[in-house]
């Protein structure tokens, strides 16, 4: 017998009481294995203005590309207690943190190996259901092979790229443009 | 590795679309280019695993986190979580935040002029077991007035936030109460086009669950992605 799966609803303007306690802007500690960075960004609205009420959630390998999940065939959970999962809140500038490892390569279709990416999920008031985008890394030659970063029209590939900061040390930027000459790409899966 | 079976696509009008003018807020978040439909890898069907640490006694009690008892009626919410080939969802984290019984959000953007109630935070989170079940104690949020619409308010509701096996089993959603006058007006009860799957957001009064003497029970089962279902599963060869 199949169901069908319950209808999204926004998470609203008061979304901090229910997922505060489990805001998660530092998924890898200093404890973990890889090349440590932080991400930040803003999150901007079709007039260009910051969104100061959204949230990001993301989900990532460790830096051997394999998931802390029961689903992940190469090997049990990663014995670093890695999480891989992140949740951070924008705030008045629309801006967000979150400090982690680049992820290593995980399996793709037909296991041919992915560039290194996090799945990205947008929550806010006004989204009746979270967006789904990606977020790769600059600089990454895997980039040009990524089974998914392929499907995306070549002039809009550089939404889901992020880029180093010019003046900080492994310091990535990614701002994600919800609508407009930028817009980022988002994904139906 | 050979591909892996990825979730079902929705049917159409069961989920709402990004962009739905009636609810305001959405002309200028939704996304005006059309998605890029993509195929789902390990990085879609795994998903972040809450161990049983995340969860503490008393957390799905939203009516015992202060001195005193919070003011409203006590109600018991109970249901169980599926995916959509019927399969209990075990050990799936469910978030959960409300109002309070005067329709009161204990958030400083909330400026209803309904009071706060000092022995409510509006707060909680439980885990199902392995059947699939969960149940959690709280009082019937209140409803309240928002700006989207002249003497716009919002039916009432309390926000449910799942996690299941993989990240695209994610869904936050909102329960509904029955016979509640607001739902029709609501836009965002009613950005659900397809009429049944906007019901299953209306909770069931439940004679089974309602305590004597103590509250009303209200029973809220959630449906949760499924995976298709691979030649193995269904016992072909």
């Amino acid at each position: 017998m199949s169901l069908r799966a319950t209808a999204s609803q926004t998470v609203g303007p008061f979304f901090s009481i229910g997922l505060e306690p489990m805001f998660a802007p530092v998924v890898a500690g200093p404890e973990i294995p890889g090349e440590h960075v932080t991400i930040r960004g803003r999150v901007l609205d079709g007039d260009g203005a910051p969104v100061p009420d959204a949230v990001i959630e993301t989900w990532q390998a460790d830096a051997e590309g394999r998931y802390p999940n029961p689903g992940e065939p190469r090997s049990a959970a990663a014995p670093h207690g890695f999480q891989g999962f992140g949740r951070t809140p924008t705030d008045e500038q629309g801006q967000f943190t979150l400090s982690t490892i680049k992820p290593g390569r995980a399996p793709g279709p037909d296991g041919s190996p992915q560039a290194p990416h996090l799945v990205v999920l947008i929550f806010m008031r006004g989204l009746l259901r979270h967006l789904l985008t990606r977020m790769y890394f600059p600089e990454e030659t895997s980039n040009e092979d990524d089974v998914i970063l392929r499907l995306v029209p070549p002039e809009r590939r550089a939404t889901l790229i992020a880029r180093a900061a010019r003046d900080e040390d492994s310091v990535l930027l990614w701002d994600i443009h919800l609508q407009g000459e930028d817009e980022t790409v988002f994904f139906e899966a | 590795m050979a591909n892996i079976p990825g979730y079902r696509l929705p049917l159409a009008g069961t989920q709402p679309e990004y962009l739905h003018p009636a609810y305001r807020s959405s002309i200028k978040r939704a996304p005006t280019r059309p998605l890029i439909l993509a195929p789902h890898t390990l990085s879609e069907v795994t998903g972040p695993v809450f161990g049983d640490d995340t969860v503490h006694p008393g957390d799905g009690d939203l009516t015992r986190q202060h001195g005193g008892e919070p003011l409203g009626e006590r109600i018991f919410v109970s249901g169980r979580v599926l995916d959509e080939n019927s399969r209990p969802v075990r050990n799936a984290l469910i978030e959960i935040w409300q109002a309070n019984a005067a329709g009161r959000y204990r958030h400083k953007s909330d400026t209803h002029n309904a009071p706060l109630d000092p022995n409510f935070t509006g707060y909680g989170r439980v885990m199902t077991d392995d059947l699939g079940r969960y149940q959690f104690t709280t009082v019937k949020p209140g409803a309240y007035p928002w700006g989207n619409h002249y003497n716009a308010w919002r039916p009432q509701h309390i926000h449910l936030s799942l996690f299941g096996a993989g990240i695209l089993e994610r869904l936050v959603t909102q329960m509904y109460f029955p016979g509640d006058p607001l739902l029709d007006d609501d836009p965002i009860y009613n950005s659900v086009a397809d009429e049944k799957a906007r019901r299953r957001l209306i909770a069931r009064f439940d004679w089974e669950t309602t305590v004597p003497m103590e509250g009303l029970g209200y029973s809220f089962d959630v449906v949760l992605r499924g995976r298709e279902v691979t030649p193995f599963e269904r016992g072909e060869r």
